[in-house]
């Protein structure tokens, strides 16, 4: 480090983030218009005619061809694809093929409790990863390393609904102490029944994640450990722990933004195979069973939103960094 | 692949005792799934008054809800899980190398073209596709194959995009480029034979997660259907028998667990092989 740097202006108050993140939203919309047409095309492409979910036996020919009008299906397809674009703009994403309830009100009815499952794993999961991982890196190769090394092996290696299965087999079944699935016991009206239902999907997931986010942060400590600002602190006589928790922890919380920002899309999108083992009544299991029942309007929304979402996570991290970390603002 | 990282990669074998297991863990799995006829049961034969009978040493894994053998099962579920995950790495490797190296090469419009595909692809959560292609598609395990493959191989590409970025600068690239050999033949002979490393090491880690995808879908009930079975869809059957028969679930969700980290371990012993820098790590 020259000294020069000590005493510069910090990056906001220039115009070079202003302009990173102009240039990465405008990135963004080509991405969300091509993800407009393979959701369009998901509807378009789907087997059967949409017209006969709506036509009844005593119904003519006419009357067929009069919906048929009435949903746009007579026009060009690139002409239905601007109406269905105007459409889900303005928030209409169509009815349920199933129960003819506005997809909408569908999704908006599942996303707190998704929220609330994935919310409370993703707070949990950082909580215990960042000292944990940080720990090892800072003691690598030695058997707390190993050890935990082998622990996010296993983690991003086992199969989730197994891991679900096993938990329900030993609490639910053998211990009796948590209940094996959905959120709430019939007639009860409690945080605390929620949360006791919500301790084995939190647990699943946790594994889970905290075994993804350990490599990332376990390999930025390692490589930060490295680094001449730690050799410096050291010849001043600093213990490690000092300048593990006060010097390095700063610097790796830059990957704890990344892993954020991949981790908002699944906030709102769920779990698909964890709420099914626990028949958790959120996102994924909607979209299980929409994509079961072949519903392509529900199926559509849920790609439409959860793709957007991921769009806005990558975003979001990016800027987060540029902001976080001066020296990104002139790459990229 | 030449012999100084031949013998790199056997030093890390040397040094390291869990690529040696994972080996053997495979090697094991590989010559279950090949020899499965050997089984001493057929793996659909009906047998209902042998209905959920535990281990024992007439049947080592016990009996399934239909008194079906589960050891001769979880022999021939293997067999799926094991050549759906091979055959879906073939495709996305495939494909990955394929656009990868075609679009590092030629650059410019082609590479933007390509890899604004591959954003948008990635944009959509795959899972999701997969389970919405799988619903569009006639079922079996040919389609599965076919849908993991085909929705896997982003990541590849970009990997191996990158690495032909910096090998086509190489002077031997540049030298052959010279000497008028074709385009297709550079990639060929020479572009793909020094990323193969890379090549290796995403194929590893694809296999893996290849195996996951699929025991997940057939745990769903959306992949691997009746009389078939693979180590997922085994796994959706025990769902409904986990008090009275826990072994039903333990054993395929096991040599899940085993195959899936042996493929890993792999990975990354040949990723650490390959990138000295990486060792350090």
């Amino acid at each position: 480090m020259t000294p020069a740097c000590l005493g510069r202006r910090p990056v906001w108050e220039g115009n070079f983030l202003k302009s990173f993140i102009l240039r990465r939203v405008l990135q963004a919309v080509p991405l969300l218009f091509f993800i407009s047409l393979v959701s369009f095309a998901l509807i378009k492409l789907a087997p059967g005619d949409p017209v006969l979910s709506f036509v009844t036996p005593n119904m003519g020919a006419e009357d067929v061809e009069r919906i048929r009008q009435s949903l746009g299906l007579d026009k060009p397809v690139y002409i239905q694809y601007f109406l269905w674009l105007k459409n889900v703009l303005t928030g209409d994403f169509g009815y349920s093929l199933i129960n003819h309830r506005p997809v909408l009100t569908m999704i908006a009815e599942r996303i707190p409790a998704t929220i609330g499952l994935m919310g409370t794993a993703l707070v949990l999961s950082l909580i215990i990863t960042v000292p944990l991982s940080m720990y090892a890196g800072s003691r690598k190769n030695r058997p707390v390393d190993r050890l935990l090394s082998l622990f996010s092996y296993i983690g991003i290696s086992i199969p989730s609904f197994w891991f679900g299965i096993l938990l329900i087999f030993w609490f639910s079944f053998k211990l009796h102490w948590l209940p094996s699935m959905g959120m709430r016991t019939v007639g009860s009206n409690s945080a605390w029944d929620i949360m006791k239902h919500g301790i084995l999907p939190v647990m699943v997931l946790s594994f889970i994640n905290i075994s993804m986010y350990m490599r990332y942060i376990r390999s930025s400590t390692i490589s930060e450990m490295e680094e001449d600002y730690v050799q410096i602190q050291y010849a001043y006589g600093s213990t490690r722990n000092t300048i593990l928790w006060r010097h390095v922890f700063r610097n790796v919380l830059l990957p704890v933004v990344t892993i954020l920002g991949m981790s908002l899309p699944e906030l709102i999108a769920g779990a698909f195979i964890t709420e099914s083992v626990f028949s958790w009544p959120g996102m994924g299991s909607l979209g299980i069973t929409s994509v079961s029942g072949l519903d392509y309007p529900v199926i559509m929304g849920i790609t439409m939103l959860t793709s957007v979402m991921l769009v806005i996570g990558n975003l979001t991290a990016d800027i987060l960094y540029g902001v976080v970390d001066p020296r990104i603002k002139t790459a990229g | 692949m030449n012999s100084l990282r031949w013998r790199a990669m056997v030093g890390q074998f040397k040094h390291q005792k869990t690529g040696v297991a994972a080996l053997i863990v495979l090697a094991v799995f590989i010559l279950a799934a090949i020899f499965a006829f050997l089984a001493p049961y057929d793996p659909n034969r009906i047998v209902v008054m042998d209905r959920l009978q535990g281990p024992s040493s007439a049947h080592w894994f016990g009996t399934d809800d239909y008194g079906r053998d589960y050891f001769a099962r979880a022999l021939y579920g293997g067999r799926v899980s094991l050549s759906v995950g091979f055959l879906s790495m073939m495709i996305s490797v495939a494909l990955g190398t394929a656009v990868g190296t075609v679009s590092g090469y030629f650059g410019g419009k082609i590479d933007n073209i390509l890899m604004r595909l591959v954003d948008v692809l990635m944009s959509i959560p795959s899972f999701f596709l997969m389970l919405i292609l799988n619903a569009y598609l006639r079922p079996g395990i040919g389609t599965i194959v076919f849908i993991i493959g085909i929705l896997s191989w982003m990541s590849i590409s970009r990997i191996v995009r990158a690495e032909t970025l910096s090998v086509k600068q190489r002077e031997y690239v540049l030298y052959a480029k010279v000497s008028g050999q074709s385009t297709f033949g550079i990639i060929m002979k020479h572009i793909i034979p020094s990323i193969m490393p890379t090549i290796i090491v995403s194929a590893s880690m694809n296999i893996a997660s290849s195996i996951l995808m699929e025991s997940s879908l057939s745990f769903l009930g959306l992949g691997i259907k009746q009389p078939n079975s693979s180590w997922g869809s085994m796994l959706n059957d025990a769902q409904g028998f986990i008090s009275d028969a826990p072994y039903m679930a333990i054993f395929p969700g096991l040599f899940i667990l085993l195959t899936v980290l042996s493929f890993n371990f792999l990975g990354d012993i040949f990723r650490v092989a390959f990138e000295p820098k990486a060792s350090k790590r």
